[in-house]
């Protein structure tokens, strides 16, 4: 008895190590860049392709700080310096959103144009910013990550529980997931509590009435913005310090953000991050080998002989499609009610 | 100014400018640049028919050019037979479960009430099949792949002469988009982008990671060519004598020394096999301009035109919305599917690693809006002038850097970085003239007209 329940324990281990701590942290990276599409679509009505690689400007520009920090001889001491350049990339960013849509949305907007014109121009956008990133810092995998970089050792983990299988806790995850709950509590209290964000609610569930009751459009726009730059650039800096910049990597990580906020229901910030983590989870799940959590659960003679793998971890972007079309057949609206299309 | 003077006059520049690049740079790069302007030509018009007739936005062109170029070395490269010895059982038993699963699922479907218990039948039979394929498909790629790795270790194609697969890829890019058409048409202009970059995403993974198909990353070369090859002209004697005739008018009769003759040789065979496959481009690109010349004139045309300014009035006048997205769907996927096959067979090689969104899929749309949507001559311009600047553009930023570096020191880092990050130039610049189109000119170079009889 006393055997079986340390193999329960084995096979936990092994499953919170290598599917839930990797999809929690990946789920809370995707759910912050879905939140930022979702707000635009609901108050701009338009699918951001530009997202991604807004998200790559955020990640660049932090990168650029904490260089400049780091040979200032700042440092973030156990956390990473990122941290501490993150306000003034998040600065920068939103900048640099408020003059494209000054300079670019602001047109279509005043000429009421079609929201696929908008979709185009954001692929303008996507051009240029793809571009104007790797101009500014190349091609080549950056590593910014400094501090601490385990708070749990595998090592560790399995001298002190006895365990054959370890746990390894990055200290990255957990920055992860706490700041992305921080962030999603601050968006929340301020669409919730503030004056704004209740503009900006009321902007997104009907234009003309918000329009009447006196809401500035112009206004609403511009928090808009700036509430999805930082959002893109925390996301961005995230998934950078989890795992490492690469310009090209942001623009693939636009297609499972996007299922995650139709999946949630688009226009819905809480539903974009129920659906960053049903992606998460699902990307992961799908692409984990259960063999060897079988062979801790099953008697010895009925242990699986393959990997017992549904899809080759090549095949991720198409677990995320895969939600995305089921989804879209049997609840267009996704998960919580939204926008249908 | 009228649009036919307009068309004139754009295409008169455009030919300028390839004659200075002819001159200034090399005939064999001017030639290089016109064949692949004719590809784009024919992929933009591909997606004209989408996007301009029709209003659909399709973000997953990339995936016809794939199955087209997929086609394309699968209709000419020859049969690996000892992959079909070892693994070809297999292969069948794993499309033969595929077939019952789906016929299986789908008499389920219809026969029984809807309710928990067919969704529970649904998911048991689909669960069924997938294990029974898994075990087969497993067998069928590990014995297939383990055939000489290093040179085949896939089934081969089927070794018929290259030229036939641009029909075929044409076919083949029909049926997918098919399949495409069947899941994501119906949805809105965004979700259906979303729909189809994804779909598009998954095609190129399926690509890479079949290697039993493609090959997969390891790439596949040499195949097969409609034109001669280099090497074999310059030891023809006809070519030479072609090569002595002109250079030698050219000077004057006098005769070339044999290092000066070789240079020739090999500069006019590089020209020569370029200008045969501009024939045959240029061949394409005028049926199909002819075809969709006419298909627009036509009231079908006229419906397309209906549909897309109007959805809710051409449905109350009668018009299936959907069926007719469906058709210009496939019939816009399958021009595109066409090019994809032309492009590999200019490539002369199968590399599924190439194939990225931004290139395949956004710099067609580039093309389409800045000639102008709706307008099919707009669409070719907008095929040669993107795909020109997308060319020069890598020149001409390195030109510019190496005019800033005089500036700077030997020793300074930027001047290295500055050197490497260059070609990324082109990328900014093709999101600046995308923008500037739409803002200024919406329409693009050469309008959409409406025709006489409005």
């Amino acid at each position: 008895m006393l055997e079986y329940s340390t193999e329960l324990l084995n096979a936990l281990v092994l499953i919170t190590n290598y599917v839930l701590i990797p999809a929690i942290s990946y789920g809370s990276q995707l759910a912050l860049g879905a939140v930022g599409v979702t707000l635009v679509f609901g108050i701009l009505r338009f699918a951001n392709f530009a997202h991604g690689e807004m998200m790559a400007f955020g990640c660049m520009a932090t990168i650029f700080i904490t260089w400049w920090f780091q040979s200032l001889g700042i440092s973030g001491g156990v956390f990473p310096t990122a941290l501490l350049a993150l306000p003034f990339a998040i600065l920068v960013t939103a900048l640099l959103a408020v003059a494209i849509d000054r300079s670019i949305f602001s047109f279509y907007r005043i000429h009421k144009s079609r929201p696929v014109t908008f979709v185009v121009a954001s692929v303008g956008v996507m051009f240029m910013l793809n571009g104007l990133v790797r101009i500014l810092i190349g091609t080549d995998e950056i590593i910014f990550r400094d501090g601490h970089k385990f708070l749990i050792k595998a090592g560790a983990f399995k001298k002190m529980t006895g365990l054959s299988e370890g746990l390894a806790l990055k200290q990255t995850q957990v920055l992860t997931f706490v700041l992305a709950v921080i962030a999603v509590l601050a968006l929340f209290w301020f669409l919730q509590r503030t004056r704004t964000g209740k503009a900006m609610r009321a902007f997104s569930d009907n234009e003309d009435l918000a329009l009447l009751s006196g809401i500035n459009p112009e206004r609403v726009v511009l928090v808009t913005w700036i509430i999805a730059a930082s959002l893109a650039t925390l996301a961005g800096v995230l998934y950078g310090l989890d795992k490492s910049f690469k310009p090209m990597v942001y623009f693939h990580l636009l297609l499972p953000i996007f299922a995650a906020a139709i999946v949630g229901g688009i226009g819905q910030p809480l539903g974009a991050i129920i659906g960053g983590y049903v992606v998460a989870f699902s990307e992961i799940t799908a692409t984990y080998a259960f063999k060897k959590f079988l062979k801790y659960l099953a008697p010895a003679d009925l242990a699986p002989e393959g990997l017992t793998q549904f899809l080759t971890a090549e095949y991720k972007f198409a677990v995320s499609f895969l939600i995305l079309v089921l989804v879209l057949l049997i609840r267009p609206t996704g998960i919580l009610r939204g926008r249908v299309l | 100014m009228s649009n036919n003077r307009r068309a004139v006059l754009s295409f008169s520049v455009m030919g300028l400018m390839l004659v200075i690049v002819g001159f200034g740079q090399s005939w064999n790069v001017a030639l290089a640049i016109l064949n692949l302007c004719l590809i784009s030509a024919v992929m933009s018009m591909g997606l004209n028919m989408q996007w301009g007739y029709a209003g659909l936005f399709n973000a997953g062109v990339m995936a016809s050019t794939a199955i087209g170029g997929l086609t394309a070395m699968l209709i000419s490269y020859a049969p690996v037979s000892r992959a079909w010895s070892v693994g070809g059982t297999n292969v069948f038993a794993t499309l033969l479960s595929l077939l019952l699963t789906v016929a299986a699922a789908m008499l389920v479907w219809k026969k029984m009430a809807k309710g928990k218990k067919r969704s529970w039948s649904m998911s048991a039979v689909i669960m069924t099949g997938y294990l029974f394929m898994r075990f087969f498909y497993e067998q069928a790629t590990s014995a297939i792949e383990a055939v000489d790795p290093a040179k085949t270790g896939f089934l081969g194609g089927l070794g018929l002469p290259i030229i036939v697969s641009w029909l075929a890829g044409g076919l083949a890019a029909a049926a997918l988009a098919w399949l495409i058409g069947r899941i994501a048409l119906g949805l809105r202009s965004d979700y259906f982008a979303i729909a189809t970059l994804g779909i598009s995403e998954i095609m190129i993974s399926i690509l890479k990671n079949e290697d039993w198909l493609s090959r997969g990353v390891k790439n596949v070369t040499g195949l097969s060519r409609p034109v001669p090859y280099e090497v074999d002209l310059q030891q023809s004697e006809w070519f030479s004598k072609l090569v002595q005739w002109i250079y030698g008018s050219a000077e004057d009769g006098s005769a070339l020394s044999a290092d000066m003759m070789r240079e020739a040789m090999q500069l006019s065979a590089g020209v020569f096999v370029k200008l045969c496959y501009t024939v045959l481009f240029l061949a394409v690109v005028l049926i199909i301009l002819g075809f969709a010349t006419r298909a627009l004139n036509s009231p079908w045309g006229r419906m397309m035109r209906a549909i897309r300014d109007n959805e809710t009035a051409a449905a109350a006048m009668g018009k299936d919305v959907t069926s007719r997205h469906r058709q210009v769907f496939i019939i816009g996927s399958a021009v595109i599917g066409i090019s994809g096959a032309m492009l590999t067979t200019l490539d002369g090689q199968f590399t599924p690693g190439s194939y990225i969104p931004l290139r395949f899929t956004f710099l067609i749309w580039v093309m389409v809006i800045i000639g102008g949507s709706g307008n099919n001559l707009g669409a070719i311009i907008g095929a040669f002038i993107t795909w020109f600047v997308w060319i020069e553009a890598e020149p001409s930023a390195l030109w510019l850097v190496s005019q800033i570096n005089v500036f700077l020191e030997e020793s300074n880092p930027l001047r290295q970085h500055l050197q490497e990050v260059a070609p990324h130039m082109r990328m900014v610049l093709m999101g600046l003239i995308l923008v500037l189109v739409l803002r200024f000119k919406p329409k693009g170079i050469l309008p959409e007209e409406a025709p006489d009889h409005y």
